[in-house]
């Protein structure tokens, strides 16, 4: 791609300034929207580029923003989802630092086109410095009358307020953070109602992802059919690949929808560190299927990745070489699961720990053959099971693990611990 | 994607492959246990919010991908439920099975609900280790907490914050650690935990239960009865073993909905206490009565001999028959109790009726809401409620003012809570800052003495912004323009430095109220005991009659009752004034008609109320008395005053549970029955007659107060016949129109019927006052009322103004609860409350010795630091006899209520340093 939109700081440097966001056609879009469109005419134009969710839900957002309620005399809000804690994903944090204005003209569009007057950034506790960098953004471009009052000489108005959370994964569940800006414990809302008709203190409410909220100013800019000619027609424009693990060059690459794995990988990434052979790949941080090697042909959209029963996720792709054990790897993420389960759901709650206890139990080589299949049933009883999806997003790794990599599981069993590492302690004794 | 509409109409949908029907608003859940299915559920309890997090209770709905918590989701028309589906099965046995195995072997209860699940779904040992669980906490007077059975469903959590609305416990941590937690991770016992044992009542598995393993032992008998404390009216059920309560729960009644508080949950056992009376008792010769209490109640024998019933009672009906028969009736008076039933409450009044021959008969409601049942038959012809506590929920604006809800009517106001919680606005109005302030809208803290320049400024800006109710000024009142001239003076600005409230307040409130679509009042014993409390209602009945705020749902007057029967007591006619029904005793025909009822002449003079008793035997025009159930040694103002008069008495007999500082004035003593151990019906704040049931036999030779009450009656001359209670009852029901259509049979099935109810298939009216009011031309009447400073100002020499109230644990003079070893635990010894900047001026601390003297008296008891309190005011509970706040009251009467200025005087505060040492 020629230039990038969402990573535009590696082709302009200082973007996040003001000035220099200005200088490089900065908030044109939003005065465009403001002062040249009605507000369902800004939707119109989201809803036919067919922006579709970059939080790795992959709904499409003008969709969403169309299930508000026409006729509520209720404030409608805003919530720029910025809780970005998906494991191997990194993506928001580079906007949010590197990138600030195209987010804050994207709430400010989006604003003007579901009609909020206040909107929400909650950033996730550790981002200090991306809430810093934020409220330095919003600082200037207050000064410059891009927020407040009759911004643009419109008369809409709009107040932005950037709040942070305290650290748990389940605030960037949209009604976990909803809940969470309302000051009490994230707990996930039982769905419906859907926060488009009850959201924050109970008003009609849009949850966007940062990556979303950030490619609105380049739909209103370059039009729908602009977006649309990047990537798939049925989920396209342009998507930040986050690679980590054993690659040798781990960042993050501002590509088209629907990439080929493996090119990010081998083209992007570098390919395996070291010249070793792959293993397996997280695609989508940690909360869906793990892939082999033979799956990464698969292109990186929403619904190519449905297809081979993966989920594109917030593509944050986690390398793993042939060294890894894919029992400790499961252990990590099952970890993570344990750690951050609300704690309101007993499946989630007590699953998730048990998942976690019994795959301890096998890396420590303690297991049980029935381990596994118990594994495997206490995954099945919690998916679709529980208020919101982290039990799913539990589960659904785990059972992947099992499924596709069955005999290191078995192996731990039968030989009482890992055998990698006992290859790689072998040669040192000898 | 939008909330599935509740619609009015059935539902039907398939239940496990069978057509059935789900009311407008039912869940699966409720709907499948209606048609006979039970579905496994845990964090789901009647009453409570639906959570749906335990997913014991997921079923399987054919087309969606997961499984649907059934407590929480509505059926649509044509929804195929599974609730056995192998899937749906296997998920609520997984539950199950990691919840069993997370919670500890011990039981803790014999109803474990998690365990009655996993009998009938069959789970076998869990396959999982236990997780670690929190250390047991027996921290609580009353409450066990063993959170190693506890499986994180969050009833107790609802229970607490969203039902009662104590907001105490709470869910910290998460995932497998997340636990119940009491506000920061607090040993129960001393956290801001006020007992109400809701948290007890909701939890399934034991993990929360009543102290001592209570729970454990399996009941002879459950008994539903009444509370015995305050005015709400809470049904409750006693757990009854060998003649013992063993616990208490709250049952649905319709002024508490199952929820109770402290007192009424725990504080039961003082009917097995050792002070309890079991024998007659008749004072030694020759021991002189003397003001300075000294008996020791646990061993009276210095001063009383015990005495057969046949010889105590001759003895007390003698003593009053000698007076009547020499010095005539009107030296003879007789103190009821609104803590009796209302047969007790009738068969006494009665009594002194038609046997002493006199109208001095009178109870506790002197001292409590007089000024206000004055205020309010001179407005609206009806001192009873004209709107139930339930109508919150469809108030739009509620004023709470005088009344500390909290602890006085602590049920009532989680309702309140609630409403405030459901986004109606609460107005308190108080000079001291209580809980319930924490809840409201707006608290207006205006200074002691001022309620009539505040309200009145209320009334000012509603008149002048045009906010009246025209139509209904012209249609259903009169004296407007009395009002209109009287308020014309009060401007909010002028009122702003006499009441301490900021001018754009009072509007603003004043325009809530005026304008909301319903606006409640309630008030308690704030408004009612100071000299100028009928003026002080007043003002409130003007506010409503101007608005139009009175005479539909969620709108009208309510003066908080305090007494469980005080509303019954004073409709059985135990006043001075009026004969059963407020009918006035000065009526000729009213006279008549009651002449006939009970076969006797009657005294056509009004008799003497409570304080004024006092002073006629201090006159000495007065000289013997029955008091039965009232303790006016502890409860009247000045109590020297009381206490000189009580000893003056050639003849006193008292009737209660226990020697009473009252009792100790006795010339004999007969041992009375508690509230479980009898039958009987009483009236609650919202005018509900309600069946309390028998569930213990009294101790040792104890009676039935209606058995002793006839048995004086016969000694007195009467011949009464009463077979049982229902024959009193039913009696009581000639004399009383409004209950005529609930019968004794109807009590004992419905348990609750509401007056006025006119025939057997009449539910009763919560809302009157709806065409017209009961005077005399069914007009209401306007009374204005002018600004009128307390009794007894603060001075130099005294300059602290005392206010004399109650505590959440302790009822009225104490002599109940003080002896409830969980209530006396909590609360054990008496306490000053004390603005914190005060203390420290005054060079004390919190725990210090205070000596509080009025004109009348001194007392010394430990400071407690208020932050609610205005500097230079005084707050005391007077329940405790060892520091006795009446004895620093002023006996200053309301003109026209004759209440006392309970809740203003002077009195002079300093640290007790001798008694330190």
């Amino acid at each position: 791609m020629a230039e990038n939109v969402l990573l535009r700081h590696e082709d302009v440097p200082d973007i996040h300034k003001l000035d220099v966001y200005l200088a490089h056609d900065g908030y044109a879009a939003a005065r465009q929207a403001l002062t040249t469109l009605k507000p369902e005419e800004v939707t119109a134009q989201v809803k036919e580029s067919n922006l579709r969710g970059r939080g790795g839900a992959g709904f499409p957002a003008g969709v969403k923003w169309g299930f508000l309620p026409k006729d509520s005399d209720k404030p409608v809000y805003l919530c720029c989802n910025a809780d970005e804690s998906e494991p191997g994903t990194f993506k928001d944090r580079a906007i949010i630092e590197k990138n600030t204005h195209i987010l804050l003209e994207g709430i400010l569009i989006t604003c003007y086109a579901i009609n909020a007057h206040t909107a929400y950034i909650y950033i996730r506790g550790e981002f200090a410095y991306g809430a810093k960098c934020l409220e330095q953004a919003l600082a200037e471009a207050y000064g410059q009358g891009l927020f407040g009052k009759d911004i643009f000489g419109s008369g809409f108005d709009l107040e932005v307020y950037v709040h942070r959370g305290a650290g748990a994964y389940i605030c960037g569940e949209e009604t976990g953070l909803i809940e969470s800006l309302e000051g009490k414990r994230a707990y996930p809302r039982i769905k419906p109602p859907f926060p488009a008709v009850y959201g924050l203190f109970g008003c009609p409410t849009i949850v966007n992802n940062v990556e979303t909220l950030a490619c609105v100013p380049s739909i209103i800019k370059n039009g729908p059919d602009w977006f649309r000619s990047i990537g798939p027609e049925s989920g396209p424009g342009p998507k930040i690949y986050g690679v980590s693990g054993h690659v040798e060059k781990p960042g993050m690459f501002e590509l088209p929808m629907g990439m080929p794995l493996r090119e990010v990988i081998y083209d992007y990434a570098g390919g395996i560190k070291d010249g070793k052979q792959l293993k397996a790949v997280m695609p989508a941080g940690s909360s869906f299927p793990v892939l082999t090697p033979d799956e990464i042909d698969v292109h990186m959209d929403f619904d190519s990745m449905r297809a081979i029963g993966a989920f594109l996720g917030t593509a944050g792709i986690i390398v793993m070489d042939e060294d890894t054990c894919m029992v400790r790897a499961l252990e990590i993420v099952d970890r993570f699961y344990h750690h951050e389960s609300c704690g309101q759901c007993s499946p989630c709650r007590e699953g998730t720990g048990w998942l976690h206890k019994l795959l301890v139990r096998l890396e420590e080589g303690n297991g049980k053959a029935e381990d596994i299949d118990l594994i495997d049933r206490i995954c099945t009883n919690m998916m679709g099971n529980t208020v919101c999806v982290l039990a799913d997003a539990a589960a659904m790794p785990t059972q992947s693990y099992l499924t596709k990599f069955r005999d290191e599981f078995v192996a731990h069993v039968t030989e009482g611990g890992c055998p990698l590492k006992k290859a790689a302690v072998q040669p040192e004794a000898a | 994607m939008t909330a599935v509409p509740e619609s009015a109409k059935p539902t039907s949908f398939l239940l496990d492959g069978r057509a059935v029907d789900a009311l407008p608003g039912e869940t699966i859940l409720q709907a499948a246990r209606r048609h006979g299915v039970d579905i496994p559920h845990l964090c789901y309890k009647d009453g409570l919010r639906p959570d749906g997090n335990c997913r014991a209770c997921v079923v399987e709905v054919k087309g969606e991908r997961p499984l649907a918590p059934s407590c929480c989701r509505i059926p649509q028309e044509g929804m195929e439920v599974a609730t056995t589906s192998e899937r749906a099965r296997h998920s609520q046995k997984m539950v199950l099975e990691l919840l069993l195995s997370d919670v500890v072997e011990t039981t803790y209860t014999l109803g474990s609900e998690l365990e009655t699940w996993a009998r009938a779904l069959e789970i076998d040992t869990p396959r999982f280790a236990p997780r670690r669980q929190p250390e047991p906490d027996a921290s609580h007077p009353a409450i066990a907490v063993n959170l190693d059975a506890c499986i994180q469903c969050t009833r107790c959590q609802r229970a607490c914050r969203e039902e009662q609305v104590n907001d105490v416990i709470g869910y910290a941590l998460r995932g497998s650690q997340a636990k119940i937690i009491f506000d920061v991770d607090d040993p129960m016992g001393s956290s801001s935990c006020v007992g109400c044992g809701e948290c007890v009542q909701a939890c399934p598995t034991g993990a929360l239960m009543p102290a001592k393993e209570a729970g454990l032992i399996e009941p002879d008998k459950t008994v539903d009865s009444v509370c015995p404390y305050c005015g709400v009216g809470c049904l409750l059920t006693y757990h009854v073993k060998d003649n013992t309560i063993l616990q208490v729960t709250g049952r649905d009644g319709p002024s508490n909905h199952g929820r109770l508080c402290v007192k009424g949950r725990y504080g039961f056992d003082y009917i097995t206490h050792p002070h309890r009376l079991t024998r007659p008792l008749i004072r030694k010769s020759g021991i002189p009565k003397s003001t300075e209490i000294t008996i020791d109640p646990a061993d009276p024998s210095d001063v009383f001999r015990e005495a057969s019933w046949e010889e105590a009672l001759d003895f007390a009906a003698g003593g009053l028959k000698k007076i009547r028969d020499e010095k005539g009736g009107q030296a003879l008076a007789g103190f009821g109790s609104a803590k009796g039933s209302n047969e007790e409450a009738y068969l006494f009044q009665k009594l002194v009726r038609t046997g002493f021959g006199t109208n001095n008969v009178d109870h506790c409601t002197r001292l409590c809401h007089a000024s206000s049942v004055v205020a309010l038959l001179e407005g609206i012809g009806s001192g009873a409620v004209s709107n139930q506590v339930a109508d919150v929920a469809e108030a739009e604006c509620i004023i709470v003012i005088g009344s500390n809800a909290s602890e006085n009517h602590p049920v009532a106001a989680t309702f309140m809570k609630n409403a405030a919680k459901a986004g109606k606005t609460l107005v308190v109005m108080d000079p001291r800052r209580t809980e319930l302030a924490r809840h409201a809208s707006y608290y207006l803290q205006f200074k002691p003495d001022t309620d009539v320049a505040l309200l009145n400024a209320m009334m000012h800006t509603i008149i002048e912004e045009g906010l009246v109710h025209q139509e209904f000024i012209e249609q259903r009142t009169a004296g407007f323009d009395l009002i209109k001239q009287n308020v014309a003076g009060f401007s909010p600005e002028e009122m702003e430095p006499v009441c301490g409230i900021a001018a754009e307040t009072i509007r603003e409130v004043a325009r809530r109220y005026a304008t909301a679509s319903g606006s409640m009042i309630f008030w308690g014993m704030g408004v009612s005991q100071h000299i100028h409390g009928t003026d002080n209602a007043r003002c409130l009945i003007a506010l409503a009659l101007m608005t139009g705020q009175i005479g539909r749902p969620g709108t009208g007057l309510h003066p908080l009752r305090g007494q469980n029967n005080v509303q019954g007591a004073s409709d059985a006619g135990l006043i001075p004034m009026m004969f059963p029904e407020y009918q006035r005793v000065d009526n000729e025909e009213v006279r008549q008609r009651f002449e006939a009822l009970w076969g006797v002449s009657l005294d056509p003079q009004a008799g003497l109320t409570v304080v004024e008793i006092m002073d006629a035997i201090l006159d000495d025009r007065l000289h013997g008395m029955y008091i039965m159930g009232e303790n006016p040694a502890m409860s009247d103002p000045n109590l020297h005053h009381a206490r000189q008069a009580l000893a003056k008495l050639d003849h006193l007999v008292v009737q209660d549970l226990f020697l009473t500082e009252t009792a100790a004035f006795a010339d004999v003593i007969l041992p009375a029955s508690a509230l479980p151990e009898k039958t009987g019906t009483f009236t609650n704040t919202d005018r509900r007659v309600q069946l309390a049931r028998k569930a213990l036999d009294p101790p040792g030779q104890a009676r039935q107060d209606l058995d002793i009450i006839q048995e004086m009656a016969r000694r007195l001359g009467l011949d009464w016949q009463y077979h049982d209670t229902a024959a009193v009852y039913e009696e009581m029901r000639q004399a009383i129109s409004a209950l005529g259509g609930i019968s004794w049979s109807r009590l004992e099935s419905q348990d609750s019927v509401t007056y006025p109810c006119w025939t057997e298939d009449d539910p009763g009216r919560p809302v009157v006052f709806q065409k017209d009011f009961p005077t005399s031309d069914g007009i209401a009447r306007f009374v204005p009322a002018r600004l009128i400073h307390a009794d007894e100002l603060p001075d130099a020499e005294f300059p602290f103004v005392l206010i004399t109230g109650r505590q959440l644990e302790h009822w009225h003079t104490g002599a109940m609860t003080r002896r409830a070893s969980v209530l006396n635990a909590i609360e054990p010894q008496p306490v000053i409350n004390v603005h914190p900047e005060d203390l420290t001026a005054l060079d004390g601390a919190e725990g210090d010795l205070l000596t509080i003297a009025s004109r009348r008296g001194e007392i010394t008891a430990y400071a407690r630091v208020d932050a609610g309190l205005q500097r230079n005011e005084i707050f005391i509970p007077f329940c405790y006899q060892e520091a006795a706040a009446n004895l620093l009251t002023n006996e200053a009467l309301d003109p026209y209520g004759k209440i006392p200025e309970f809740k203003y005087c002077a009195v002079r505060v300093s640290v007790n340093r001798t008694a330190e040492a």
